[in-house]
This record gives C-alpha cells, structure tokens and sequence, in this order.
C-alpha cells in the first residue's frame, strides 16, 4: 500500500434474509448512502454465520466484518439470532483474547424496517475500520500478494 | 496403589464381569506410561502401571472399545470423569457397558519441572507426604510437590468423582477458588497489543502434529472439519501464522461448552503451547456471561452455546470490558 | 465443465446511471466458465426473461447470475424462468446491483467497480449451487383438535364447514371447557350457555365431527401433513354407545358427596355422573375413585337401575391411534390457585371466593340456583369487594408476570349485574388500572361506574380479616384520595390470574412446539403468523397461545381454522429445498443440533456402516427430516464436524462468497 493513498477497507456484512437483508435493501430504496466497500452476503438467519467465515473473510484480507440480524424476539426462525448472539459473543471474545482489534468484529441488530439504521450502521463501522488500519494480525500473507 | 488396583482389574476380569480394562502402561521411560487395553490377568500383571506420571486421560480410549461385546474396566481421575459422562451426554459411549472405578488423585508430578531441578536418569517416583521421592539411576532424590506439581494440578478445579461405580483411594471435593483462570485474566489485562504478542509467540511454534487433537476426549469426530476437503478449512500442516491461528480458534470453538477442562491438550503438545488458555477463556467467559457451568458435570448434553435466554448480553460487551 | 451465463440489467437508468452496465458485463464475461454475458434494459420483462431463456437454450448454460435488483424483488421470477428453460430453478443466482449498488452509490467508478466483485460473488456461489428438487409429502385430509373449549369447538366446526374431517379430543367427560361455567358474557351479557350449547349441539352432530371426549392424547409422530397420534380414551364405565343419558344412574348412586368441579366444589355429585344438563355428548361416567363397586365391588347400583345395560365396571383405558394432517392446541387455561395469598384470607373464609366461583354462584345452574347467597350462612351478601390482579402482573416469585387480560372486564360484569339484580348491595372494585381496550369494552366499563355506581377504588388490598361476626374487614390503600381504607365486606371476590392448563407443557414436548416461560404456546410469529406454531402443521387456537377474552378466542379459533383448511386443501406439500442434511459419514451423533432445532426436524437412529476394512459397524447418527425443516441453518453451525450442511448456503458457497469478496 501506497504510504499517500487513502486506506479502504474491505467490509463483509453478513445480512439475514429477512430482516437485515430487507433492511439494507430499504436503504437502497431510500437512497441513503453507505460506503461502496461494504459488501453484503446473504445468509437465511443471523444462525447460519459460521465462526469459519468470519476467520476465512479475516484470512482473505477482509478489515471489518458485521453480522446483522432481526431483532432479538423477532427472528423469523423464532430462535436464530438468541444462539447467534451466544456464538458471535464467544467468538468476538476469543478474537479480542489473541489480540485481535475488537472493533473489526460487530453484530447488529437491524429489522426490515430500519433502513436508516442500516446506512447508519455501515457508514459507522466503516469510519472505525477506516480509523484502524488494514487487517494485519489476522491475514494470510500469501493471499494478498 | 498400583497393587489394589492391578488386585481389583484382575478380580473383575477373571470373575467376567468385564472383558478387558483400560488404564496405563510403562513407556519407554518411567515416567511416559502410556494408555493401554488389556484383555488378560498376565498382561494386566505384568504390564498395568500407576503412579504420580501415570497422567493421561483414558476415557477417550473408550470410543475404540465401544462396539466391542462385552463390558470395559476403566480407570478415571476425578478430572477423567467429568470427560466420560461428556462422552455419555454426546452419546459417543454407552455407560451402561463401562464399569467405572473412580481412583482418588492429590495431583500428577510434572517430569519437565524435575528435569528442570537437574534430575536425571529417572527410573521411578514415590509420594511420601508433601514430597516425592524420585529415584533414579544415580540415587534418591527428594522434592517438594509443590515445586514439580504438573500445572493443571495446581490449579485442580475439582477432586471429586464426577461418575463411578466404585472407587478407590479417597473421593475428594470441588474445590472452589482453584485460580484456573488467573492467567487468562492477566492475558485479559494486557493491552491487545501485547496479547497478540503473546498468542503469536505461541501458536507459531505450532507444528500440526495433532497431538492436542487426538487426546482432546471432546475432540471425537468421526471426520474432523479440518480433514474434511468439502468444508472449505481442511488444512495439513500450517503454512502461515493465519492458519495455526485458524486451527486453534476453530478447535477451541467447537469444543466450547464441551470442553471439561482435563488440561490434555497442554500436556500432550510437544512445543508446549498453553493451549488450555484457549478452553479456559470460553469456560470463563460462559460462566461470566451465562452463568456457572461444568461440561461433565451430569449427563446432560444441553451446554450454553446450544442453549439461551431472551436478555443474553451483546456481542458489544467484548468492546465494553478491560484494555483494549 | 460448467457453462454460466451472466446477464446484466439496467433496471431503466435505476441500475444503467450510476453502474457502467457495459463493463461489468465484460468484466463477468471473462471470469472463468462464464460463457455468455449479456446486458439489457430490463431483465425482468417479457423480453428480457426470452432473452434468458434463448441463451439457456442456445448455449446450454448449467448456470445463471443475473445482476439485478434485490433477490427479494426478483428471484422467483428469474428461477421461472430458467425452469421454463429447462435448467433447474435453484441454478439461479442474483448479484444485487440495485438495492445494495446503483441506489446507494454516486460515483459511478465505485459503483461499477462494486457491481463487478457482486457479480463475481454471485457467479462464485452459483459454480458450487447443486440442482435441487423440491421434494413433496403427502397430506391426510383430517385434522385434530386438542382441546374441547369454545376455541377447540369453534375451530372444529370451521374445519368441518369446509369439508374436512376433524376429531376433537377432550379430558373431560364433556365439551364445552371453560366457557360453560360462566353465566354471562361481556360485554353484550348474552348468556354463555346460550351462545355455547347450541354450538356444542351442531359439533356432536356434524358428520364430519368425532369427538373423543373422556380422551388424551398419548404420543405423536410424524410430521406437517402426516402425523400419527395415539389416544388414550380412558375407561367411564359406561358403554357410550348404549348410554342415552337418561340420568337414573346418577340420581340413584349411593355416592352422594363427591365436590362438584363443575361448580367449583361448592356442591357436591354422584359418583356416576353427568357434568350438566346440556353435557355433550350427554353420557354418563363413572368416577372411579369414589365409585363403591370398582373400590371394593360393592354396590352395583347404577348397572340395576341401568335400562339399556350401558354400565360396565370392567371397561378398561383403551389407545387408539389416528392420522391426521394438522394438529390444533386448544387446551386453554384454568385460574390459578388463590391459596397461597395468605392476605386474601382464601383459606381463612368461605366468603372470599375467585371470580369463576361467583359466576357459579349467580348461574341459574349453580349450587344456589342463580340467587347471590354468601357461602357461609346462605345469606344475602349487602357489601362485596373484588379485588383485581390477584396473581396477575406480579414479580415471578408472586404470581404471574404478565396481565390476564380478561379480568378487568368480567369484574365489571360482575359488578354492573349484582347491582341490577340487587341494587342494595354496594360494590366496590380494587384495581390497579382498569384495561378496556376492545369494541364496547370501555363503554361496557363506564356504564358500570356511571350508571351502576359501582365503586372503583385505584389502589391495592393490602389485607382481608375475617372478623368474629362473620364479615370480612377489607384493608386497601386509596390512591387517588391518597388514604388508607377499611370495608366492612360480606363477600369478597378475588380475579385471580390464568394460566396455561397444566397438560399443555407434555403436550408441547410430544408436538415439538415451542413454549415460552409462562408455558403459553409461541405462535411462529408473534404479528405476522399468530396462529401458528413454529414447528409446521401444529397451529394454535385460543388461550393455549396467550390470555384472551372470548370473542378474541372465536376469531382467533376461526383463523386457525382456515390455516388448517388451507393446509387440508392441499393433495401434497412442496417442501423448500433449501434445507438442511447430515452427512452421515461424518456425523457423529452427538446431540447438539436438534437442540437448537426450533421445528424438531433432527432425528438420531443408530446405522450399520461398511468400513474400509470390510467389517461394519453401527454409529448413531443425525437424520433432518425436509418437510419439517425451514431451512434457518442453527444446527450448522452447532456441528462440529461440518457434517451438517444447509443446501442453497452451503459452507462451500458462502466460503466462496467471501473469497470473491476479498480477493
């Protein structure tokens, strides 16, 4: 990387189909702006996000990764999101434990209808991501050559 | 100690009540007794050892055993049980055909600590009190416990039998301050910087031997994910710091809520990498987070990442707590 | 080798403004296996979908990745498409270019440049989708209703409208539930037995209708559409095919002083009775354990006086079992015990009554025949106080956290009634706040304060002692006067709190229905789908799922009915292919995945396997059963071993998202 050049980041947002992924696609219909590096993946249920991915996106030189979900009480598969936030706490836990910035790791809760929330939340992280730096401790250096 | 319980495998095995027994046999050195089955009164007689290095966690052993006719003898450490009724819960062994005794455990003697005091050319260990009498080629030497106690000892969570049909020695008690996460803590206080440090000071002497792996009792897959080519991790030997990372997260993850915390993984890792510290951060941030639990405790498969309540806390918290 | 067509909308100026179409097209066209990429105004159109399918055709493409709007806008128009082409519809893949792009993107380099790597993901993931077939199951065309209540019966008598069969099975010996012991019903005070029996009536008599009263359920198997249901139709004693319900046999049995529960113990009946007049089906039942003769075979009354021979002492429980395509929960609640508030003084004195007991004993078919006696001495009570929110909104440890909803209402029913009927009885009512939302609820209440004069005191009891000459002291606290009060009362009535009847909690565990911690049923979305449960084919009527008044209930009741219908209408269910699979060579049967199943899709059976050294050996492992499973990819996660995998997000594919992403 150029010492001049304006770091971007590589976002990865993992959106649950039915609330988050309506959500970010409200925001779309209302015109509100986030940033182009934020790349959305589409998951059935904030559940369905494995720990492997996150650690694959962070390998693959992804800075910042985001989970959003529906609301607690509100998933469609009732229950999702409850176990998801278990897994993504422990897992953010672990990755803070060795040492991995804890800002590059997030989960959010945002409905069908909060696509203001959405754009909100992604113009947000990608400040803080932007404000961090590149992914260092977790890449694979063979993948970014 | 030995003698009892050669005296109480043969009785068992000849009256047939069981077909075989699993416990230890001498290694190549006195104090790298191995696990074993043994399936006869000679063997069991002229093989069987136990004594302050006999260390190892057998209940895995129990998987190979499984479809075999018969019933097995197996000897557990309190520490031992807790990984057995695991087993039992995740259905990987039927309790009905093991027939337990439950052996009292004061703590293993750690040989890397001896060795570090300048003793060699050891050929056996005796406790004596407060002290072991190791001999050797050259003499008797005496040392204090405390000094040569392997560390997941110090810091023994529990000394009581978690399931057994019959014991011996002494049944002991939980033990309720044990400090088995103060070094976790002092890792939680650093700055992240300086954990990172840390953490890739030890993972990158990781050689994937897989020691850790195949001893860990919760690690029982009949595939592991990381041999699995379909899963999109499998991975050999780590060619970069990303991956020793990868491995042992993912590992650490998938035994969360199962791990009993038997300190195996450490024992058993040839490049001596704390990884312990791994289990033991998830044990603690459970217990902090979703109230007290023991993997082990009972027989009872629902942990808490497979369970939750409507106010669980935020992912955010992790951003809330300690140093950056 | 796979052949991917790549087709790039403009979506009019909504894609084309912002995102330079053209290059990504080309930039798609020359990843590896794409064969075609084309761009065009508007893909969604007639044209445009020909435009797909000729190239399908044309250039036999395994594989689709249209660059479009949302896969929530379009998705299953684009997988039509590509079936009526030939090429499976779950071959389809959609780069969101729109929603997630042009819309909210200004630079034009960004956009284009943001829509490619979209493109590359979407052509990534469709490399590894796999076709899939959605698979089809069954439907028996007959529904079971759990529950004999007026949400039971009303749900019931829907189903048997449309033309379906449907069984009702009810642990009494009667239909009817809770609705038949209440005199009137608010807010209108139409008689509850005369709305109620006439349905009752029409139930017995619907072809289509089988009631299994006397009855419970056992066990359950099976799934949406085709489930397998035991029931236990425990032995009365009383051949109900021979019964006429003449009602001999209970006036002539010995056994006089059994506690009526009908009304709520305050008189008593024989040991073989009949619940009440109007009891469908009007058969007798022979209690066992206050029956002389199946004590100790002595008596032999009832069979003597019996003209058509209907007794039977050694009539035995009998299991049936049953198939039925939609199970309906309607097993109501019940109030709960009052006992345990010491300040009530419920134990203390037979003059502090619950609400139900009132309605029993202002029923014409009551123990008092309809007049208003205290139950101590029979004598007209001139002061009587309800007290609201007994066991309602409490702290856990007191009662029940959440409101009954119903009470507030019935109160003042109660109240406006005993001052028409008997205007020189003062009423006063002690209410936290007074809760009358629904069609002429508030009206119904202001009445009783306005034009009853019914006292309503905002505060709470804090004590009821009794006193030596048979009143009641009633010590309250008044909120708005701010002071601290005493009523001399001769009747005090508690409106106790509801809870879920106590055969709901197994029965969930048999259905694999969720429950929340009141054990009240969780409906599969609380705004959206209220009647149903999450687990498929299990739907929800009345209060089994939450607190609710009775026109509430009937509507409710209806809505289920027509979710069931509309099950019922169907020959055979598609089921969603995207669902979840165990491999069962690497799974190990651990146990962790069905526990966090919402539908209880995952079942474990033990498999022989060949080995690779020719032996073979059993293993216990995971089976997800693709018509119960939705698809939401919990136990995935929760594998260890991976061997749990979600068709249409597989690992493989979201992995590969990710890589494409990052690269």
């Amino acid at each position: 990387m150029q010492v001049n050049e304006k770091f971007v980041p590589t976002i990865v947002a993992f959106c649950c189909n039915w609330c988050s992924y309506a959500g970010a696609d409200l925001s779309g219909t209302n015109r509100l702006q986030y940033p182009a590096n934020v790349k959305i993946i589409r998951v059935p249920c904030s559940c369905r996000v494995n720990p492997m991915f996150i650690l694959r996106a962070f390998q693959r030189g992804a800075d910042g990764i985001i989970i959003c979900g529906c609301h607690p009480g509100d998933c469609h598969y009732t229950t999702g999101n409850y176990y998801a936030r278990r897994r993504m706490t422990m897992l953010f836990s672990m990755l803070d434990f060795l040492g991995i910035e804890r800002k590059r790791t997030r989960l959010e809760w945002v409905s069908a209808a909060e696509g203001a929330k959405f754009a909100a939340t992604m113009n947000s992280f990608v400040e803080e991501i932007t404000s961090l730096g590149p992914n260092r401790r977790l890449e694979d250096l063979r993948c970014k050559k | 100690m030995q003698e009892v319980m050669k005296k109480r495998a043969i009785e068992l095995l000849t009256s047939g009540e069981v077909a075989r027994v699993i416990g230890w046999t001498a290694g190549e050195f006195a104090y790298d007794a191995t696990p074993a089955i043994f399936e006869t009164a000679e063997e069991i007689e002229k093989d069987f050892v136990y004594d302050d290095f006999t260390a190892a966690n057998v209940s895995k052993y129990l998987l190979r055993v499984k479809t075999l006719e018969g019933k097995t003898l197996v000897f557990l450490k309190p520490c031992d049980t807790y990984s057995l009724n695991q087993l039992t819960a995740e259905k990987r062994i039927d309790r009905e055909k093991v027939y337990v005794i439950g052996v009292g455990c004061e703590g293993k003697a750690d040989v890397e600590k001896i060795k570090a005091r300048g003793i060699s050319g050891i050929v056996g260990i005796e406790a004596d009190g407060d002290n072991y009498t190791v001999k050797t080629v050259y003499g008797d030497e005496t040392v204090a416990k405390a000094d040569v106690m392997a560390d997941r000892c110090i810091t023994c969570k529990s000394k009581k039998l978690a399931s057994y049909d019959e014991i011996i020695g002494e049944d002991g008690e939980e033990i309720a301050n044990c400090g088995r996460f103060d070094l976790v803590e002092k890792l939680e206080q650093m700055t992240s910087e300086e954990r990172f440090e840390f953490w890739q000071g030890e993972l990158s002497r990781c050689i994937r031997c897989n020691a850790c792996r195949n001893v860990c009792p919760a690690c029982t897959c009949e595939q592991c994910v990381f041999d699995n080519p379909k899963s999109g991790i499998a991975q050999k030997a780590a060619a970069d710091s990303f991956e020793e990372k990868m491995f042992h997260i993912i590992r650490a993850y998938h035994v969360a809520g199962r791990c009993t915390d038997c300190g195996e993984c450490s024992r058993v890792c040839p490049e001596h990498i704390p990884l312990h510290l791994l289990n033991r951060k998830f044990i603690k941030d459970m217990d902090e987070l979703y109230g007290e639990y023991q993997a082990g405790d009972n027989e009872d498969v629902k942990h808490p990442l497979i369970s939750f309540t409507f106010d669980d806390a935020e992912p955010s918290i992790v951003r809330e707590r300690g140093a950056e | 080798m796979q052949r991917i067509g790549v087709f790039v909308c403009h979506c009019g100026t909504n894609i084309a403004a912002t995102v330079d179409v053209k290059a990504v097209a080309e930039a798609l066209g020359r990843e590896p296996s794409v064969v075609l990429s084309a761009e065009y105004q508007y893909m969604c159109s007639e044209s445009g979908q020909n435009l797909i399918k000729d190239a399908i055709r044309e250039h036999g493409l395994t594989g689709i990745v249209v660059c479009s709007c949302s896969p929530r806008m379009h998705e299953a128009t684009f997988r039509k498409t590509a079936t009526a082409a030939g090429l499976n519809p779950y071959m389809v893949e959609i780069a969101n270019i729109r929603e997630q792009c042009s819309w909210i993107h200004k630079n034009i380099e960004e956009a284009t440049e943001k829509a490619i790597i979209l493109g590359r993901a979407a052509i990534a993931k469709v490399l590894l989708n796999a076709p899939l077939t959605a698979g089809e199951s069954p439907v028996v065309k007959r529904a079971l209703v759990i529950g004999g209540g007026i949400a039971g019966i009303q749900t019931a008598l829907d189903i048997a409208e449309a033309g379906y069969e449907v069984d009702i099975v009810e642990k009494n010996p009667t239909i009817g539930g809770k609705m038949t012991q209440i005199d009137k019903t608010f807010p209108t005070l139409d008689c509850a037995a005369c709305i109620l029996t006439p349905k009752m009536v029409d139930c017995a008599q619907h072809e289509k209708i089988k009631i299994y009263s006397y009855s419970e359920v056992e066990a359950v198997s099976g799934f949406v559409g085709n489930f397998s249901v035991k029931i236990k139709r425990k032995a009365r004693y009383v051949d109900e095919t021979k019964c006429t319900g003449c009602g001999l046999c209970t006036e002539k049995c010995p056994v006089k002083k059994v506690p009526n529960e009908f009304n709520m113990g305050m008189d008593n009946r024989r040991a073989v009775y009949i619940p009440f007049a109007q009891a469908v089906p009007k058969i007798a039942t022979i209690d066992a354990d206050h029956c002389n003769m199946l004590k100790n075979g002595k008596c032999g009354v009832c069979a003597k006086v019996c003209s058509v021979g209907a007794i039977d002492y050694k009539q035995k429980d009998t299991i049936i079992e049953e198939k039925y395509g939609a199970i309906v929960v309607a097993t109501g609640f019940n109030p709960i015990k009052v006992d345990k508030y010491d300040e009530y003084a419920y134990s203390q004195s037979k003059d502090v009554i619950t609400s139900l007991e009132f309605e029993r004993l202002t029923n014409a078919a009551g123990p008092t025949s309809g007049t208003l006696l205290r139950p101590s001495d029979g004598k007209h009570p001139h002061t009587i106080v309800f007290i609201q929110c007994v066991g309602s909104r409490c702290t856990p440890e007191k009662g029940k956290t959440y409101c009954s909803k119903i009470c507030c209402m019935y109160t003042a029913k109660h109240a406006m009634l005993t001052r028409e009927k008997y205007p020189d009885t003062d009423v006063y009512v002690f209410y936290i706040d007074v809760r009358t939302p629904g069609k002429n609820f508030d009206e119904f209440y202001r009445r009783a304060v306005e034009d009853y004069g019914v006292h309503y005191i905002k505060g709470a009891v804090g004590k009821v002692v009794p006193r030596a000459d048979g009143t009641l002291d009633v010590q309250g606290s008044d909120l708005i006067m701010n002071e601290q009060i005493h009523i001399k009362a001769d009747l005090v009535v508690l409106a106790a709190a509801i809870e879920p009847d106590k055969s709901a909690r197994p029965l969930a565990t048999m259905l694999t229905a969720s429950m929340d911690t009141n054990d009240f049923f969780t409906e599969a979305h609380a705004k959206l789908r209220p009647v149903e449960s999450p687990t498929a084919g299990i739907f929800l009527s009345g209060t089994c799922q939450g607190p609710k008044d009775i026109p509430e209930t009937v509507s409710q009741a209806s809505a289920c009915a027509v979710k069931v219908v509309g099950l019922l209408a169907k020959d055979k269910l598609t089921c969603n292919p995207c669902v979840a699979h165990s491999d069962e060579l690497m799974c190990n049967g651990c146990g962790q995945c069905a526990n966090v199943c919402p539908y209880g899709a995952i079942s474990y059976s033990d498999k022989e396997f060949r080995m690779p050294d020719r032996t073979t050996k059993m293993r216990r492992v995971a089976y997800v059963n693709p018509a119960v499973c939705q698809g939401c990819g919990a136990c995935t996660v929760t594998c260890p071993s991976g061997a749990m995998d979600l068709y249409g997000f597989s690992n493989e594919q979201i992995m590969a998202e990710v890589d494409a992403i990052c690269k």
